[in-house]
Parts: structure tokens; sequence; C-alpha cells
């Protein structure tokens, strides 16, 4: 391996899940993940299946059970929270409580871990907003409230705030589980276009299996007894994608890319 | 591109102004007239016309006036600092427990003095022993819903649980109260009335610098808060320690709430409604902006308050409690019903 490589994430032996005092519930075992800049990952797997463990554990909002895990060569445990967001930035499926902030205003949060103790925007942190909602094709909302976007604008909007973080890497956690299939494909696209110009890693936990299999760069594939991670046509010519749901219902077509609804049903 | 996040500077002026204005007000009403020329005259060369109209200015409008602002100012920080880490609009230093929380401080004190012996009970009537007692009450309840909503993450709960709290508190008042002689009840009963007046210099400098101590605490945190606009996890995201600025939170908040409830008694409302009044003037959730604004209108609208309170031109004084609480209840409702939803 080449050592000058910059891993954007990297783990050895991770294993992800839960411990309390009286046993330990392993969700994924020796994790061996490699990540480099520029890619467009969608993590992929049933319900249930362990996607947000792994996404909270890359994110140290949980901790890993064993295993190292790093982010720019850093070790995600010697990384204090403001390297951290530094590093990576996030956009969540959870609701954003109700208040009175505006697009700009949202947006330019994701400058905090940059500015001094009151939080005083510098030329530098104006410019850095202004690109973010260029790039997301979202300066015309600037100045309405955040309350008055529809799904799809909003979820462009979240985006925004964290290219304004300035990180080398996204984590998105199902970003397009509310939106129709225009605003889904509209997302996606602008993704693949941040990893591809912009140089940005994204990791996306995603149900769009179809749109996954057609735009990302690796795909990450949850099974209860599998990690797998590779390009998406390693995956699709070793049969791995199969492996996905252990279901009669669905299987997945290898000459049409995609999962059809088995005939047996 | 222009920063557009407004600054709000013509707003402040005014705001200002009319603070200023409503506290040249306040201090010329009053049970006794006496003309807006010797007000002056007071301030600037201390020569009046009648040196009872000196005392009266100085001794009691005065330090009234200024209890006033610092009262209203803390209590409307202290609602704000809740709406937005409970992320609860309906959050508040009276609504969730923490005024009866100060007010078991005080009950004890005064109650309790007998259980105590005679040492604590002069200590007890001390200005720094009211203002200890109830921080330690606010400190108590609101650690306690505080612990509450790390566990219920329901906002609704979060409010019913400081209410629980609240009765709580008040049936401990009752069987103190049970136990206390026909003086000691008098003298919590008209504590619990609520009042601005009848704070010498001396308490009032109290007042002041734990006000200032918690303002200081305030100040630190104007940018976090900021962040959990968004919720915890992207205040985590953004590198800003959520643990720390609750912590912050507690503490300014016990000790803006404990030490105003002890020298003016429970106040109801006020901790409410200014902070909604001020987000629908400035339309604003920046905290960098709301924290100034909400201590300008706090202050404005408690000397409004008071100013109705002591009924100009009679020699009556009606409860402080008894006008915030017809001021706060109607405009809470009247935003209810406007928006069908208010923000925080």
């Amino acid at each position: 391996m080449d050592l000058k490589t910059k891993h954007i994430i990297k783990t050895s032996n991770l294993s992800i899940g839960y411990s309390s005092k009286k046993n330990v519930n392993t969700i994924a075992a020796n994790l061996n993940i490699e990540l480099t800049e520029g890619k467009l990952v969608c993590l992929l797997g049933k319900n249930g299946i362990g996607k947000s463990t792994l996404l909270r554990t890359l994110t140290k909002v949980q901790p890993a059970l064993c295993g190292e895990i790093f982010i720019n060569n850093n070790n995600l445990k010697a990384l204090n929270s403001i390297d951290l967001a530094k590093s990576l930035s996030l956009v969540l499926t959870e609701h954003l409580p109700e208040n009175n902030l505006s697009v700009y205003e949202l947006v330019a949060l994701g400058r905090q871990p940059y500015t001094n103790w009151v939080g005083n925007l510098s030329e530098v942190d104006l410019e850095y907003i202004s690109k973010a909602l260029e790039q997301t094709n979202t300066k015309h909302l600037a100045n309405a409230k955040y309350y008055e976007l529809s799904d799809g604008q909003l979820q462009k909007v979240l985006i925004a705030r964290a290219l304004a973080q300035n990180t080398d890497m996204i984590i998105l956690d199902e970003p397009t589980a509310h939106l129709d299939m225009h605003h889904t494909i509209e997302t996606f696209t602008l993704l693949k276009k941040l990893a591809k110009e912009f140089n940005k890693t994204i990791l996306v936990s995603t149900h769009e299996i179809n749109l996954a299999l057609q735009l990302a760069d690796i795909l990450w594939l949850m099974t209860p007894s599998n990690f797998m991670a590779d390009t998406t046509e390693n995956l699709i010519e070793n049969n791995c994608l199969d492996q996905l749901f252990d279901s009669d219902l669905i299987s997945f077509n290898k000459t049409l890319k995609q999962f059809t609804i088995s005939n047996s049903y | 591109m222009v920063n557009p996040i407004k600054s709000y500077r013509n707003t402040f002026i005014i705001l200002t102004g009319v603070l200023l204005l409503i506290f040249m007000i306040n201090i010329s009403l009053g049970s006794v007239y006496i003309p807006l020329k010797q007000l002056f005259l007071a301030f600037i060369d201390g020569e009046v016309e009648k040196e009872s109209w000196k005392s009266i200015l100085l001794d009691y409008r005065l330090p009234k006036a200024i209890t006033a602002i610092i009262v209203g100012s803390g209590l409307s920080i202290s609602g704000l600092l809740m709406q937005t880490l409970f992320r609860n609009p309906l959050a508040g230093p009276y609504v969730l427990g923490i005024s009866s929380g100060a007010s078991l401080g005080v009950a004890i004190l005064i109650l309790g003095a007998s259980f105590f012996g005679a040492t604590a009970a002069s200590y007890a009537f001390s200005s720094w022993g009211h203002a200890i007692a109830a921080s330690l009450g606010a400190f108590l309840v609101l650690s306690a819903v505080m612990l509450a909503a790390i566990k219920v993450r329901n906002t609704m709960s979060i409010l019913i649980i400081g209410l629980m709290f609240g009765s709580l508190t008040a049936s401990v008042i009752s069987v103190l109260a049970y136990f206390s002689s026909a003086n000691q009840l008098q003298q919590y009963l008209f504590w619990s009335f609520g009042s601005l007046g009848n704070l010498s210099w001396n308490e009032i400098s109290v007042l002041l610098i734990v006000f200032l101590i918690g303002m200081t605490f305030v100040i630190l945190i104007i940018k976090p808060l900021n962040s959990l606009l968004l919720g915890e996890n992207y205040a985590k995201s953004m590198g800003v320690n959520v643990k720390r600025t609750r912590n912050f939170t507690l503490i300014s908040t016990s000790l803006l709430t404990g030490v105003i409830t002890a020298f003016s008694g429970p106040i109801a409302f006020i901790g409410l409604a200014v902070p909604h009044l001020t987000k629908l003037l400035f339309s604003t959730s920046n905290h960098k902006i709301l924290v100034p604004a909400v201590a300008i209108s706090g202050a404005i609208i408690m000397l409004i308050c008071d100013s109705i309170a002591q009924l100009p031109t009679s020699e009556y004084t009606l409860p402080i409690n008894a006008i915030t609480s017809l001021f706060g209840a109607p405009i809470i409702i009247w935003l209810l019903i406007r928006k069908r939803k208010i923000t925080y």
C-alpha cells in the first residue's frame, strides 16, 4: 500500500454494536474499510441491519466495541470535537426543532467550528457560506425561513450547511426518505456532483438501491453475515447483491443491473 | 455577497430609547406627585424644592425601578435559555417549577427558621441568606427537570414533569406552613405575592452582583445555543460541547431565577411571555441578537407592569404578580391562536 494515500476513513478490525453491563450485542465485526477522497459511497442494507449503528460509530456518536477508526489518518479516539467537526459533517434524518432560523443563518451555522467564541462570521466564513449556497443551487432561498421550504429544498439547504462546514467527508443518513422521485434523483445527482467536481467523500445510507447502483462509485453492503465494500461493477460481477435481501420476493437482475420482483411470487 | 444576517441596529436604538423613556415615566409616577423638572434636578445637582421628594425618589422609586429592570431582564433571559435548551416554546422559569424551587428555598428559610434555632434564624433574614437559599432551591428543581429531560425527549412530558415538581414543592411548602407561627406565615405570604419595592441599596447590590455573574455565563453560551437550534446531534457534529452548554444554562438560570425570586418573590409569566414577544419583534432565532433584545424588552415590560401596579395618583399598590399574569397569559393565548403554533 502506498503510504502517501490519503485515507478519508480507514478502520482496522472494527466491531460495532451495543454493550451494556450484562451483555455485548455485536452487530458487525472485523470491519476493515478504506476510503479515499472524491468518492460517492452508498451504504445499503435492509431495515434494522445496523446501517445507523455503523454511521453512529464512524461519527463518534457511539463508541466502537473494539478496533480502531482513522479519519484523515488521525485516530478517531484522539480527535477532539472541534477537529472532528472540521473533518466530517453530517446530514441527519431527524426533524429540526421549530425556530425562526433563515436559510442563510442555518447554512452559516456550519461555520461554527471555525468562528470565534461569540460566532462572528469573518470574510472567509462568508465566502464559504456563499460557495455552499451556490454549489447546492439554493442562493435564491437565502432569506427564506427554513420552515417555509419544501422537503426537497430543505434537504439541499442541509447539504449546503454540511458544505459550509468545509470537511473532506459528508455523511448523510437516509437523506431522501421523505422525497418524491424527482427530488430524490436531484439530491443524488447533487451528491455525485459534489464528489466528482469538488472532491468530497460522501457516504450515504439509503434504500434507493437502483439509484445507488447507477450513481455510486463504491457500495457498502451490509448483510446479517457479511460486510462487503467494493466498486459496483465488482460487486455485481461477484453476485454479491443477491445476498442483500434473503427474500423470495425480489432478486437481482444482472443484465438490467437492478433489483426486480421475482417471477415466483 | 453581502452578509444577510441583519444587525438590527435601529431596532436596538429605538428599544433603548423606549427603555429610558419608560424608566423616567416609572420614576415620575407614584402616590405623591413630583414635577418632572424636580425629577431631573434631584439627579443632576441634588437641589430639590422639598427634601421629602428627594427621599421618595432616591430611597424608594429609584431602587424599585432598578429592581424592575434587573428582575425583568433576568427572568426573560432565563425563559429564553430554557426555551432553547428544552426545545420547548412553553418553557420558562415559572412553568418548569424553577420559581417554585426558589420559593421552597425561601420557605424553608422563613418557615423552617424555628427548627434551626436562633443563629440560623438571624442569618435567614439577611439578604445573602435569601439569595443563596433561593438559588439552591432553583438549582435543585432545574437539575431534576434537566435529568428528566435527558431521559424523556418528549417536550410535552418535560412540561408535565416541571408542573409536577412545582406541585411537589408547593406541597412541601404547605406542610412547612402548617407547622409555622402566624407571624412567619404572614412574612412568607407577603413575600410570595411578589414585590419590587422595599429593597435597600445593599440588597440591590447583592441582586446586581449575582445578576452579572449569571449574565456572564449566558454570554459564554451564546454561540453553542445557536447550534442547539438544530438539535443536539447537529450541535455535537459542529464541535459543540453540549454537556458544558447544559451546565452553564443550569448555573445561569438558577442564579438569575434564584436571586430574583429571593428578593421579589415568584413572578409569573415574564420569563415565558417576553422571549416570545421579542422573537415576534425581531423575527430571528439568533441568540447574539436575542440575548440583548430579550434583556431590554424584559426590563421595559417589567417597568410597565410596575407602573400599572402602583395605580398612578392613588395610594394603593397592586401585587406585581397580578399584573404580570394579567399581561402575560393573554399574550400567550393570543400568540397560540394567531399563529396556531409558537416557535422558539
